[in-house]
């Protein structure tokens, strides 16, 4: 039996019915098309499904898409705006964060919700904050500095 | 003035935005009209005869499409060396691992695909399985392939020098051995692809693969399609590391499930499934002892390895042989004896991973070598600088180091690290460890026997002069080959960078051998950089006969054309491109002719513009047998110091610090190198203090997910400190060589031997968990 649900998307107002066993990435790669968000275990372990809900990073492998009901959602789709790349992006691209950017959407999100909750984390709480976003390409190393560099870019703008 | 506009600089990488913003497009996010989605049944046990498949209920299930068993899939043999084909694509009479495959399904969704996997009854008559490589090789073991007696896959056997005479003038000789284990590659996207067939016969697979010209070459053998029919291509893949190295069951299922429904079939692997496949790291055992002179001199070399393959060869036959011939180097010997056996068990098949079957041998022996320099009161940077190779020396094993920055990444990681200060003045608990090794720029030789050229690329430049495209069929994944060839087209053409464009990983584009042995910016490089000469050569031709000027007179840099080395007069040619652009926002301006219009008035003389080139690597490597596998144009060599805490009282081993210095000849990219080796550094310490697959005692994996098999999270990584050394290699293009695979030889011996440095026990079996660890600091206080 399907169920009708209604929720925010990336700024958008988005009604759909779907089964009760319909997880919200699934909903989000398979039925909105947005399929920047990756399916990587399915198990909640990688992190590569990572979402913000509600000013959350969730993984949405392990979200159904009913208990997102009235939720905002916010996926790697609805970053960039006017055609510009976010902060975050602009420094993961600079720095070299990304290698095979596989884990790249769920790590930028990770990194969005640290930036909004702290805007000037320190090393160790970036590290904390990506430790369910796994990586197996590039070490963290240059992720972590495009983290630092985009809370940088970010404040700058926002002093400026 | 660099000597480079584009080339050795930190451009960001082409895909970059598209990989931030979600918009690129890996094989999983595909989807065509009408596509199926297809499954594969795989087997419950380790090893039994199939006595009957019965998919009678399955196929009336409502949703389902096709049915392939080894019926309607043939028993062509396949495999990855043509000297060891012993896979079909569906097991007909046996099953020898848990997760061996036997039949496939296409259906109108997963769920549908699922149900009728459930409803495929197979009768086995279950046998006796053996899972350990020691078991397997005793008599009256389970017999896997009758054809290999013995459960021995492959044996190997290589003496250079008189080995018995050498150890017979040594002072000193020191005996070790070693463990590792099973790994998994763990990348981050499961495998996946999407198979289609026109109706021209054609079959177009989209994958996620390393190797898009050999999955094409195995899917048209085993399906009995003519080559040419099938196009191969690579999207955005998310991490390979080896295994993504070869066909999958998965692809050729796709492909066949879309002959026989005419539509499209889309696969993939879960991570269960992952797991199950593997195709990853062997678990070796090493047997070692290394004969020195008092005063230090390296002199002979006995290494014996046992692999555990699992149930079947896969690349199995180069591993066996990288075991002993990636010990040839970096240091001098005399004599090098080495024996190699690969055993069959009733296991998933191990096969390629970063440090193709040199990670484990490298680890025991740069352990050896600590232990030998303690025995003879040497620091062991000391010891190793003594006897390391230099550029020009070729190795006991007949290796040619064309260029070899061994000295220079030792004393870089020394001195980086401050080693002076803290080599044993470090407090309890406190180690501080080093370890070197070296890496092939690209296999010398095809995986299967060929003239073949490995790389061709063609470029061809767009009618308005303005943006040159490489096309190639080389794999794109995740290293950054895409940025590194545009670099190269851009130095080569004296274009600018943002004007260049890449189309890769396409069969139809061009011959690529692809992404393993860490050989795309050497062979593909070398094309390109080829291609790239042809077209600024016909550009100065034609600019020369323009102009009444001598084509050697012309020279090409960052987007502009110098005569002479200045403006010249190219007025008329300005002219011209303006009249027939009227109109446009851009027009070209400044002192010097543009790369633009220079290759606009190309095309009007010459029609369109392209340029060709081919590499393949001259005849290397001695007539020994065997003696091909370990040969490549180039070899990158690293040095590594790590820093670790131990806690005495748990046995935790924290890695502090590591530096980390290589070789990679000339850095193309700056950034993408440091991206190599710091991801290099974190797989080995993985493999160091983690990652283990188990088994139950039926042979089925305990630990399949990413949440129970570890590998590091960001709080795993220390910082670490990377330091490029760039000696210009004369056979690789503008001089670069490897970074993908040498960078991860030093980790774990590094890290092992700092743990020596700390607590005085030496760990011969990795992982290293804190209970093993524990236990060793035990037997020390019990012996103590």
């Amino acid at each position: 039996m399907k169920t009708l649900i209604s929720l925010v998307v990336n700024g958008e107002s988005v009604e759909s019915a779907v089964d009760s066993n319909v997880t919200l990435l699934q909903f989000l790669r398979e039925d909105l098309g947005l399929t920047g968000t990756k399916h990587g275990c399915g198990l909640g372990d990688c992190g590569a499904c990572t979402v913000i809900m509600d000013g959350q990073p969730v993984n949405s492998c392990l979200v159904l898409a009913v208990q997102a009901n009235g939720r905002e959602i916010l996926t790697i789709e609805g970053l960039a705006e006017n055609g510009k790349l976010h902060p975050i992006q602009q420094a993961f691209v600079e720095k070299g964060a990304i290698q095979c950017g596989f884990c790249t959407p769920g790590m930028i999100l990770s990194a969005k919700a640290l930036l909004a909750e702290k805007p000037k984390p320190t090393e160790q709480e970036i590290r904390m904050a990506i430790s369910g976003n796994l990586c197996r390409c590039t070490g963290y190393q240059k992720i972590v500095e495009a983290i630092q560099e985009a809370a940088k870019s970010i404040e700058a703008t926002e002093a400026s | 003035m660099s000597e480079f506009t584009v080339l050795n600089t930190r451009a960001p990488r082409l895909d970059g935005p598209a990989k931030a913003t979600g918009r690129a497009e890996y094989t999983d996010d595909l989807s065509l009209p009408g596509m199926l989605c297809g499954a594969i049944l795989q087997s419950p046990i380790a090893h039994g005869k199939i006595l009957h498949i019965d998919t009678s209920k399955a196929v009336k299930l409502k949703g389902v499409k096709a049915i392939a068993t080894a019926k309607e899939a043939g028993l062509i043999k396949y495999g990855v060396s043509p000297a060891r084909y012993d896979e079909t694509l569906y097991a007909h009479d046996k099953v020898r691992y848990v997760g061996d495959e036997i039949a496939a399904v296409a259906a109108i969704d997963h769920a549908t695909a699922q149900e009728a996997l459930s409803l495929i009854k197979v009768d086995f008559e279950e046998l006796p399985a053996v899972f350990d490589m020691f078991e397997a090789m005793k008599e009256g073991a389970p017999q896997i392939h009758q054809e290999f007696p013995g459960n021995m896959n492959a044996e190997v056997h290589q003496e250079f020098g008189d080995s018995d005479a050498a150890f017979r003038e040594c002072d000193l000789v020191v005996d070790h051995t070693f463990l590792n284990k099973r790994q998994d590659a763990a990348f981050i996207e499961p495998h996946a692809c999407l198979a289609v067939f026109g109706l021209d016969g054609r079959l177009t697979l989209y994958t996620s693969t390393q190797v898009p010209h050999y999955v094409m070459r195995t899917v048209s053998m085993v399906l009995g399609i003519p080559v040419g029919n099938v196009r191969v291509v690579k999207p955005a893949v998310g991490g390979g590391f080896g295994p993504k190295c070869e066909a999958t069951p998965l692809e050729m299922s796709a492909a066949l499930l879309s002959r026989m429904t005419g539509k499209p079939v889309k696969m993939g692997y879960s991570r269960e499934q992952v797991f199950l496949h593997s195709r990853a790291r062997h678990q070796f055992y090493a047997e070692m002892s290394l004969g020195v002179k008092n005063d230090g001199t390296m002199v002979a070399l006995r290494n014996k390895a046992i692999l555990d393959g699992g149930a079947y060869t896969s690349f199995g036959i180069a591993t066996v042989y990288y075991a002993g011939s990636l010990l040839g180097g970096p240091y001098k010997l005399k004599a090098m004896k080495y024996d190699g056996y690969r055993v069959y068990t009733n296991k998933p098949a191990c096969g390629a991973q970063r440090g193709h079957g040199g990670v484990a041998h490298r680890a025991a022996f740069e352990q050896l070598l600590d232990m030998t320099a303690q025995k003879l009161g040497m620091d062991p940077i000391q010891m190793r600088l003594k006897n390391i190779m230099q550029a020009g020396d070729v190795t006991v094993n007949e290796l040619d180091m064309s260029s070899l920055g061994m000295k220079e990444c030792i004393e870089a990681v020394r001195d980086g690290s401050n080693w002076d200060k803290k080599k044993g003045k470090l407090p309890k608990g406190k180690g501080i460890g080093m370890a070197c090794g070296f890496f092939v720029s690209g296999a010398g030789y095809p995986i299967y026997r060929s003239d073949t050229y490995h790389s061709t690329v063609v470029i061809k430049i767009s009618e308005d002069g303005g943006v040159a495209t490489v096309l190639t069929g080389s794999a794109e994944i995740g290293q950054g080959s895409d940025t590194v060839m545009a670099m190269i087209a851009a130095e080569t053409l004296g274009a600018r960078l943002e004007d260049i464009r890449v189309v890769s990983g396409d069969t139809d584009l061009s011959v690529d051998l692809g992404a393993y042995s860490s050989r795309q910016t050497l062979m593909t490089g070398h094309a390109t950089r080829e291609a790239a000469e042809q077209i600024r050569n016909k550009i100065a031709q034609f600019l020369a006969e323009e102009l009444d000027c001598s084509a050697s007179s012309i020279t090409f840099r960052d987007g502009n054309v110098f005569f002479d080395g200045g403006p010249g007069n190219f007025e008329k040619i300005r002219t011209q491109y303006i009249k027939e652009h009227r109109g446009w926002t851009d027009p070209p301006f400044g002192e010097f002719l543009t790369f633009r219009e220079a290759a606009r008035l190309a095309f009007l003389k010459g029609g369109t513009l392209v340029g060709t080139g081919k590499y393949k690597p001259p005849r290397l490597g001695g007539s020994y047998k065997g003696a091909a596998v370990g040969t490549s144009p180039a070899y990158g060599c690293s040095a590594q110091v790590v820093e670790v805490t131990v806690d005495l009282e748990t046995g935790e081993v924290t890695v502090d610090d590591m530096t980390d210095a290589h070789d990679c000849g000339l850095a193309i990219n700056r950034t993408l190198v440091e991206g190599q080796m710091q991801g290099s550094l974190a797989m080995g310490l993985g493999e160091c203090l983690f990652e283990e697959v188990k088994f139950d005692s039926r042979g089925r994996i305990l630990n399949s997910s990413l949440g129970e098999y570890r590998i590091p999270t960001s709080l795993d990584m220390p910082k670490v400190r990377s330091i490029i050394v760039e000696s210009r290699e004369p056979k690789g293009p503008y001089g670069a060589k490897e970074v993908g695979e040498g960078a991860i030889m030093p980790t774990i011996p590094a890290i092992l031997n700092a743990i020596y440095d700390a607590t005085g026990v030496r760990v011969n079996e990795l992982p290293v968990s804190s209970e093993r660890l524990f236990m060793g600091l035990n037997k020390n206080r019990e012996e103590a």
